[in-house]
């Protein structure tokens, strides 16, 4: 049986990530976990996160999983998720400024005063709601996902990688952004498909089966 | 091309039924709010709402149970409201799958508490719900306050100030309804929802008065509303909420569909 291991570190609701695998991957045990040798041996990792980059690597430093992650986002099937993705590059301007896990080149960088080109309209941040993500590759992960399909996004930060060839995922607010990045076994997303209804389901499930 | 106008439909949960009398054609209990969140999603719903009105508080249990159950089928955002006054009620209600929390009476009691939650759980799950009522004269300009108690008790303040006080403490978003307009089926008060939405960074939910699918786009197009929330109109099938996105389109709007 295929294990799949969210990585628990006590930064938001993990509940609705492992009900939507559950959901579309009922062959799979899936558990919600902290333990390093758990995280070790699981077959695929999933690393969420909500909240703030500070406390995102605090509480990973605090529960000795920065070099486990650091680990699993190079070796086995990786989905990173809304705060995951920026902790996964170098640095976030979140907090003042935070070193972050530098698994990716790049940086995270706070959405300023927007304005819809189209319009002139002021946009809000966070950018919260269903946008559209333009699809740059043909990678495994959108199988079977419309081209500009709306997943559900709820953010003030972007991910602006330092190679463009990362960038797999493209969204529009106010500019162009990057909503999804990947390489290799790592793929990582700034929506959250596990509230992205059909969409979503279809990514997770894709990532299950998912042979990099 | 771009972020979508979010149409959210709300439900009054009542000891872990849904209340109000939801009616939709073929619908096996309509009181579940398991099978309603169900539909709701079906028909395109952008989130959901849940207000729980249990007056009891012994009996909160009864909504986690709730919103676990629904969490555990329905994979959109879900937002829970109604005596959410301590940190514990906030955790409790993340963990069992809500992604947002509203908070409204326990804002007003002490400000400090929002600032609190957001700082704990992040600004994206803390929802701060206004119930505002227009308080000037003829003639005079516009001018609106906070009221708690279904309306009833003014608190003498300001909403506009309130909502932009509130998103300064940690608000992510702001759900706004007229008193005024609620239940009328008369349309929000746009006046009061552009003044708030205009006046604040984050995204503004418009509630309290919808009555036909003009409204909806009104809301948005007038009122400058990031979403619209809605009950009556989608619980007894006079619309469905697909019905309502394309009539949005048809105004310009840009709806998920």
């Amino acid at each position: 049986m295929t294990h799949i291991a969210i990585i628990d570190y006590g930064m938001g609701n993990l509940r609705s990530v492992a009900k939507a695998l559950e959901h579309v991957a009922p062959s799979s045990q899936i558990t919600v976990t902290h333990d390093r040798s758990a995280i070790r041996h699981a077959d695929r990792v999933v690393f969420p996160g909500q909240g703030s980059i500070r406390d995102c690597l605090r509480e990973l430093a605090h529960w000795d999983l920065l070099d486990v992650v650091r680990e699993a986002a190079r070796n086995k099937p990786f989905l990173g998720l809304c705060l995951g993705p920026q902790a996964l590059l170098e640095f976030s301007e979140e907090n003042g400024g935070v070193e972050c896990l530098k698994v990716l080149p790049g940086r995270v960088v706070r959405f300023g005063e927007l304005c819809d080109p189209a319009t002139g309209e002021r946009l809000k941040v966070p950018h919260m709601g269903w946008n559209q993500v333009h699809q740059l590759n043909d990678h495994g992960l959108w199988q079977g996902i419309p081209q500009d399909s709306r997943f559900y996004f709820v953010h003030s930060y972007y991910l602006q990688p330092a190679d463009a060839a990362l960038t797999v995922g493209r969204t529009d607010y106010g500019f162009g952004f990057a909503s999804a990045i990947a390489r290799d076994n790592l793929f990582a997303v700034q929506f959250h498909p596990e509230k992205s209804a059909q969409a979503g389901l279809q990514l997770l499930a894709n990532f299950a089966g998912w042979n990099p | 091309m771009g972020l979508a106008k979010r149409i959210i439909p709300c439900l009054d949960v009542d000891h872990g039924r849904v209340v109000k009398g939801v009616k939709f054609v073929a619908i096996r209990d309509a009181g579940d709010p398991v099978e309603i969140a169900r539909r709701y999603d079906q028909q395109g719903a952008d989130e959901l709402t849940f207000l729980d009105i249990t007056a009891s508080s012994d009996d909160r249990a009864t909504m986690v149970h709730v919103v676990e159950q629904v969490a555990a089928e329905v994979f959109i955002p879900l937002t829970v409201g109604g005596g959410i006054r301590t940190l514990d009620d906030v955790r409790r209600m993340l963990n069992a799958g809500a992604d947002k929390v509203s908070i409204n009476t326990a804002a007003i009691a002490r400000p400090e508490f929002v600032r609190e939650a957001a700082e704990r759980f992040g600004n994206q799950c803390i929802v701060v719900a206004i119930d505002a009522k227009a308080v000037h004269g003829e003639g005079e300009s516009p001018h609106w306050e906070i009221f708690t108690h279904g309306g009833r008790r003014p608190t003498g303040i300001d909403a506009v100030e309130w909502a932009r006080q509130m998103t300064e403490y940690g608000a992510g978003e702001i759900l706004l309804t007229s008193m005024d307009r609620d239940g009328t089926k008369r349309g929000f008060d746009l006046a009061l929802t552009r003044a708030i939405s205009e006046a604040v960074s984050v995204p503004v939910i418009a509630s309290g008065g919808v009555g036909t699918l003009d409204h909806l786009a009104d809301g948005i197009l007038i009122g400058r509303a990031d979403a619209v929330l809605a009950a009556s109109i989608f619980h007894f099938a006079e619309y469905t909420i697909e019905q309502a996105k394309r009539h949005m389109q048809g105004r310009g709007i840009e709806v998920r569909l």
